[in-house]
């Protein structure tokens, strides 16, 4: 029982869907499923946190290594979810002036509010810029000319590397309007709108396949590994 | 620092560069190729920092994407409805942070009805504070909220949601993201659901983003139209829905600065206010950044190819 209420409600809502792409009749269940999928993506926050919790608390219990880095982990989320969840700081909304927690909780000058503009935002922003540090030591350490393919590569790179820049276009700017296609910039947008987009289409009718086979294959109940168990039926 | 300067240098440290690799080509190779990283590191900060700091900017010269993006919100009059979905959140608010700017600049400027909502992370709704704040309230403090832009804010769901307001908004969205009830929003009272919109405009950093617009709004209703904004990983893989189902897009910090370009030479002042040049600002770092990276590789591959040649020897 506790494997096929999911088998059945999985190959209902697939089916669901499914038909309400195709079938005008069927659009209104469609609806429904797709509402209830959001109201279950609602609670996955609650088990995503519980789940964080659980490992991370393992983590410090067990003084795994690293299991510093888990207790900042769990002091950062847990002050957040509290200062969020309990408007703490956050004053009434003026249409409730009488309700305490009517207020909204980001509200500029709050707890929460500083913790995302001076912690959330500025460390998620430097993780992201870190990008540019490890680029530039592959750049040094992989791109390697040790075959025509690679070399193809290569070349492809400078272009766009420089056709995304005001160098290509100041590189190339002396060539005469005959020859515009010659144009590094021009060459960039060439290379992404025909080749690129031809490989890109490529792989993604691949991939849309890969999806559709897959899809039949969970919601026949043929592929069961997301009910937590690696085994799958052929 | 102007154009002439920042060739000027480059041109002086990578001839100085040169001299020092053929003079002294055996302790460049032996340098090299045992090259620290972290010198690598410090090179591509100096990259970044110094035309930040100097104020490097160059020319920008608009391609096709971004003026089918600026042509698209030309095509539409004064209270029409443009859904902002803001996909993106601080960490790569540096990359798409100017393009929201510019947009929401472009539709004020239009006088749009302005619709925002975000489906792509807890976050997203303080970028859309951020473009309500910086713009609509700084700049155009006689457009009122709730009659001419409103923040739907976030909800979860992914492409799920996209699924649910394409046919019936009011199942998902009962209230705005102070929660105020959509009843009591005048721009919301005659919108059942988000067919009725004349563009959708998508700034988007990943999952759930540009991609599920595409899959679950603009193919099954091709009247949708679509326009967006993405960052400079994402781009490549969105080329394959141009034109049919994605009309125009914006390709990172080169496509904001060549949007921007486009708004300003429209609707802008004779001194723009600098937040609305921060995609031409953040081109600068980008040139520098990119000129590094080109050497590095040159430079790499010269030491790959000594190495190679010592090994026959």
């Amino acid at each position: 029982m506790k494997r096929l209420i999911p088998l059945w409600i999985t190959a209902i809502a697939g089916i669901v869907l499914i038909a309400s792409y195709f079938v005008p009749y069927a659009q209104g269940l469609g609806e429904l499923t797709s509402i209830w999928f959001d109201i279950l993506a609602g609670f996955a926050f609650i088990l995503g946190g519980g789940n964080l919790l659980k490992v991370h608390l393992k983590k410090v219990s067990d003084k795994a290594a690293g299991w510093g880095y888990s207790v900042i982990l769990l002091a950062s989320f847990l002050i957040t979810l509290f200062v969020g969840l309990g408007k703490i700081g956050v004053h009434p909304s003026p249409d409730y002036p009488d309700n305490s927690w009517s207020g909204v909780y980001n509200e500029v000058g709050s707890p929460f509010w500083w913790l995302y503009e001076y912690a959330f935002k500025p460390l998620t922003a430097t993780m992201f810029a870190m990008l540019a540090f490890y680029i530039a030591s592959a750049s040094f350490r992989a791109f390697r000319a040790k075959n025509v393919e690679a070399v193809l590569l290569l070349g492809t790179a400078f272009i766009i590397l420089l056709g995304r820049t005001f160098a290509g276009v100041w590189l190339t700017s002396w060539l005469p309007e005959s020859l515009s296609g010659l144009k590094i910039e021009n060459l960039s947008v060439y290379i992404m709108q025909v080749f690129n987009t031809a490989g890109s289409r490529a792989i993604i009718i691949g991939i849309a396949l890969g999806i559709a086979s897959t899809s039949l294959k969970v919601i026949l109940g043929v592929d069961r590994s997301y009910l937590g168990s690696a085994r799958s039926e052929p | 620092m102007n154009v002439a300067w920042a060739w000027t240098i480059l041109v002086v440290v990578v001839g100085a560069s040169l001299v020092v690799l053929v003079t002294r080509r055996e302790q460049t190779y032996r340098a090299l190729k045992d090259l620290d990283r972290r010198w690598i590191f410090l090179l591509m900060l100096l990259a970044v920092a110094i035309p930040i700091l100097g104020e490097l900017t160059f020319p920008e010269k608009p391609t096709g994407l971004a003026k089918a993006v600026f042509d698209e919100i030309e095509k539409l009059e004064p209270g029409d409805k443009v859904l902002m979905a803001w996909d993106y959140d601080p960490a790569s608010e540096g990359e798409l942070g100017p393009m929201a700017t510019a947009f929401t600049y472009h539709c004020c400027k239009k006088g749009l009805k302005m619709y925002y909502m975000t489906i792509f992370s807890p976050v997203g709704p303080q970028m859309i504070e951020d473009a309500i704040e910086h713009v609509i309230k700084a700049d155009f403090p006689h457009l009122e909220y709730g009659v001419d832009y409103v923040n739907l804010g976030y909800k979860s769901g992914y492409e799920g949601v996209i699924k649910v307001i394409v046919s019936n908004i009011r199942e998902l969205y009962t209230t705005d993201h102070y929660g105020k009830s959509v009843q009591d929003i005048p721009m919301m009272r005659d919108v059942r659901n988000i067919q009725q919109m004349d563009l959708i405009i998508n700034v988007s950093a990943g999952y759930a983003g540009l991609k599920e617009w595409v899959l679950f709004a603009a193919t099954p209703y091709p009247d949708l139209t679509l326009v967006a904004g993405v960052t400079g990983v994402m781009a490549p893989q969105q080329y394959p829905y141009i034109p049919e189902q994605l009309r125009g897009l914006l390709g990172a910090i080169k496509g904001a600065a060549e949007y921007e370009k486009l708004v300003l030479d429209k609707y802008g002042d004779e001194d723009p206010d600098p937040k609305y040049l921060k995609g031409k600002q953040r081109m600068g770092p980008q040139l520098i950044a990119h000129m590094l990276i080109i050497v590095l590789i040159i430079v790499a591959n010269f030491v790959y190819f000594a190495g190679k040649r010592r090994e026959r020897a």
